[in-house]
């Protein structure tokens, strides 16, 4: 583990920088918004489509795409904008994130007639190999202790 | 064509994502023999990219549509270049670990591209 904290001491290092703004796209930072920039183009494209094509089918499976959607694009920006606010915001978002795939996801097993298409948080984001129930635990992690490293 | 395509790019892009995560455990940034290796990936998904334009302009249709296939094949072209663009600017085993997370990325888009095109 002694790369770990070498890894750390750089991304402390890089943490203030531009503007004043605590850099959150740093060391582990890096992975975690590549992962969200990943959920947010597959989720955002795949409500577009879903909404244009045939939302009437299941409107509500749809919506809650639009919604995971949403969430994944303002997590993805905040991180990319670094700085105090931004780091506050995302962590608010990766809460409520982690609160909708569980809602959803026991709610897609209690009830899977009420949602004739899926969505990304069907069933705890299996079909996007369980990336959307771990990843916002992951982004809180790193967001506490970048508090600690950027002030 | 496609089909075998298809397995290339998910093989290499295991192999590269194998490669960068040793490289990640080993607490190495991506080296120039790293960018090698997501060129030559990046380069079938390229040629991936233009087979399967070609067969949209023969008239082939995917099971699924054409807007989902299309969308698979500029993602899977995209996935490693951006991840290797990402671990430029970062030059700790954390770099070496997104190139790793994109090539998984792209390998789990080529087996949905596969149900995409087959419907």
């Amino acid at each position: 583990m002694t790369g770990t904290g070498q890894a750390r001491e750089g991304a402390e290092d890089t943490a203030v920088a531009g503007a004043g703004r605590t850099r959150l796209v740093a060391g582990p930072g890096l992975l975690l918004v590549w992962l969200y920039g990943v959920m947010s183009v597959g989720a955002v494209s795949r409500s577009v489509y879903q909404i244009l094509t045939d939302f009437g089918s299941a409107p509500l499976a749809h919506t809650l795409s639009a919604v995971a959607a949403v969430v994944y694009a303002f997590i993805t920006y905040t991180l990319v904008r670094g700085g105090e606010a931004a780091r506050r915001a995302a962590l608010v978002c990766c809460g409520a994130e982690l609160a909708g795939v569980l809602v959803v996801g026991t709610w897609t097993l209690a009830d899977p007639s009420a949602f004739p298409d899926s969505t990304v948080w069907s069933a705890y984001g299996m079909g996007y190999l369980f990336i959307p129930v771990l990843l916002p635990v992951t982004g809180m992690v790193w967001l506490r202790r970048s508090r600690s490293t950027g002030a | 064509m496609l089909d075998a395509l298809t397995i290339a790019v998910a093989a290499t892009a295991l192999a590269l994502a194998a490669w960068c995560g040793l490289a990640a455990y080993r607490d190495l940034p991506t080296k120039d023999r790293h960018f090698i290796g997501m060129a030559v990936v990046s380069a079938l998904a390229l040629v991936q990219l233009v087979v399967g334009i070609v067969q949209l302009a023969r008239g082939e249709r995917p099971g699924e549509g054409v807007a989902i296939f299309l969308a698979y094949l500029v993602g899977s072209a995209l996935a490693v270049p951006a991840a290797g663009f990402l671990s430029l600017a970062e030059r700790t085993r954390w770099g070496s670990a997104t190139v790793a997370a994109g090539a998984v990325v792209l390998a789990v888009l080529e087996v949905r591209l596969h149900d995409v095109w087959g419907g």
